[in-house]
């Protein structure tokens, strides 16, 4: 499992990206993008998912 | 369009110090009393030193001195009720919203291109559209690059104070001398009507937990910078029904915790810029609603009443926003930072303010001493220097100056639709412009024609232009004494 931004909501903030244990979240073309090969849903390291919890808006940050 | 305001106008297009002198000068009164101290009585002088060239906290600065924020702190760690995260646009101004987001090297571009091209500059802050203390490494990045080109720029953020704590050592090695503080309450139960959430410490916080962890850390936040010697700003916005009564606490709380002024803002919530409060249908409160809670609070911690709730990104006067002549494309790829304006421009202030606060005191002397007991509200048009210089219809917005036994002094300004565009005075622009005004006895200005000073004049508003380019208070105090009968100024400023 893994979670994904939805693009067309994101609005760049890029807190997702500093907050992510796992380093994979970048800034790509208009949105940051999660790497679904890095993300480990934050398990083992925070009880919430980091971007989720930051993201300003609402169902942004979501399992893919 | 029209021509940009500029303060102290035409001192952008010289740079020699008898020109600029010459400029500042031009049509005003020429009082020459040197040798004061250029500081106002009642201002310790190390705190004068460090906000004397500060438009923001400093009233009497911001006539001659222009700030720019860039937005380099999009990532926040609050959310708030009247902010909306996706907004953005080139005709608002308001707190938090930008045309572009920079990187700290765009920033350093942009903030050498616009202190070669603007001489007021002094100040250089970072608010937002997120926290810069939440952002911290994009913060902290943009003022080394920038302190290492300009070293005489004064650096400022603005924060919500959340990770405030984390940061206040740094703020202080790096020379931040000035830190603004959202704080729009001192209880947790009225902060859950503000916030609706908070991530702190890896997870996000809603509710009574939320507010009070926010409360607590920013009363440490505070408490560290003024351990410091950091002069602190306290914005409060006031939201009718929500806390305008709880801001008497508020200012309380801050002022005993070392806060050197506090800024009372009005709540900015349309429905179309999508906020909490905007959609709830939340008011704002009025300009004399504004003033009366700020008189309310005279005496608590020093009120700032010139604020202009600007843009994240806004460049120039407080009463003016350039920020659209400095965007990334207008912008060449190398730039190099040249002194030589702003260091005449500095030098011709020095001279220009000394003469300014010799005028100030005596005419506040002179309106305390007229035993009058009457008061005055008047609203003046400038374009900076401290002077009324400014046609009614070319004016913004308009400063507001209250003459009373208790001297002249600033309660705040009113923003207005420019009333002549062109050459033509529109009528339908000209009845927002007096409703604008309500309340208002006397309006200053450099030139009014006939027809709109009738129309003021039905309205029950006075207008006059027989002191343009004079120094404001002086002015004032000339009609104070005209109204009331008292003995005018002597003729030395």
């Amino acid at each position: 499992m893994t979670f994904k931004i939805i693009a067309s909501q994101c609005t760049q903030c890029g807190a997702c990206e500093f907050e992510c244990p796992s380093v994979a979240i970048k800034f790509k073309g208009e949105s940051y993008v999660i790497d679904p090969d890095k993300c480990t849903e934050c398990k083992e390291a925070f009880d919430t998912q980091q971007c989720a919890s930051v993201c300003p808006v609402p169902k942004t940050c979501v399992p893919a | 369009m029209s021509a940009p305001i500029i303060s102290l106008e035409g001192l952008t297009s010289t740079t020699s110090f008898d020109q600029l002198l010459a400029t500042a000068k031009s049509g005003g009164c020429a009082s020459s009393t040197c040798g004061l101290s250029g500081k106002p009585d009642d201002i310790d002088p190390a705190v004068w030193e460090k906000i004397k060239d500060h438009p923001c906290f400093s009233e009497e600065a911001h006539h001659y001195f222009a700030r720019m924020h860039v937005a380099v702190a999009p990532a926040c760690n609050v959310q708030c009720n009247y902010c909306n995260r996706k907004y953005d646009c080139a005709n608002e101004s308001r707190p938090g919203v930008v045309s572009e987001k920079l990187t700290p090297d765009q920033a350093l571009r942009k903030v050498i291109a616009v202190a070669n091209e603007v001489p007021q500059l002094s100040v250089l802050g970072i608010a937002g559209p997120g926290d810069a203390c939440y952002d911290w490494k994009r913060t902290k990045a943009t003022f080394e690059r920038v302190a290492r080109e300009i070293p005489d720029i004064k650096l400022c953020i603005s924060t919500n104070g959340l990770a405030l704590p984390d940061h206040a050592a740094e703020l202080a090695d790096m020379n931040v001398d000035h830190v603004t503080i959202t704080i729009n309450m001192v209880d947790p139960e009225v902060g859950v009507k503000i916030y609706p959430w908070i991530f702190y410490d890896h997870r996000r916080y809603i509710g009574i937990e939320a507010a009070r962890i926010l409360h607590e850390r920013q009363m440490l936040g505070l408490e560290m910078l003024t351990a410091r010697g950091i002069l602190t700003k306290i914005n409060s916005v006031m939201i009718p029904g929500v806390n305008d009564e709880h801001l008497l606490e508020v200012n309380r709380w801050v002022k005993e915790r070392g806060a050197f002024v506090h800024n009372v803002m009005p709540l900015i919530s349309e429905p179309a810029h999508g906020t909490h409060f905007g959609l709830t249908g939340q008011r704002g409160p009025n300009a004399m609603e504004m003033k009366a809670l700020q008189d309310r609070l005279e005496g608590g911690a020093n009120l700032m009443r010139h604020c202009r709730q600007c843009r994240a990104d806004a460049v120039g006067l407080l009463g003016e926003d350039r920020g659209q002549e400095f965007t990334l494309d207008s912008i060449p790829g190398e730039v190099t930072y040249d002194p030589s304006r702003r260091e005449a421009y500095q030098e011709v202030v020095a001279h220009e303010r000394r003469d300014h606060l010799a005028a100030r005191s005596e005419a506040i002397g002179m309106v305390k001493a007229a035993g009058s007991g009457k008061s005055l509200l008047v609203a003046v048009a400038t374009r900076g220097g401290g002077r009324v210089n400014e046609h009614f219809g070319h004016a913004k917005e308009f400063q507001v100056y209250e003459a009373s036994p208790r001297g002249i002094s600033f309660v705040g300004h009113r923003k207005a639709e420019q009333y002549c565009r062109g050459g033509r005075g529109e009528n339908a622009t000209l009845d927002g412009v007096i409703a604008a005004l309500e309340g208002i006895d006397i309006v200053l200005c450099a030139k009014i024609g006939d027809c709109p000073k009738d129309q003021l004049a039905e309205a029950g508003i006075r207008a006059a232009d027989a002191y343009g380019h004079d120094y404001i208070e002086t002015a004032i105090s000339a009609i104070y004494a005209a109204e009331f009968g008292v003995q005018p100024l002597a003729a030395t400023a």
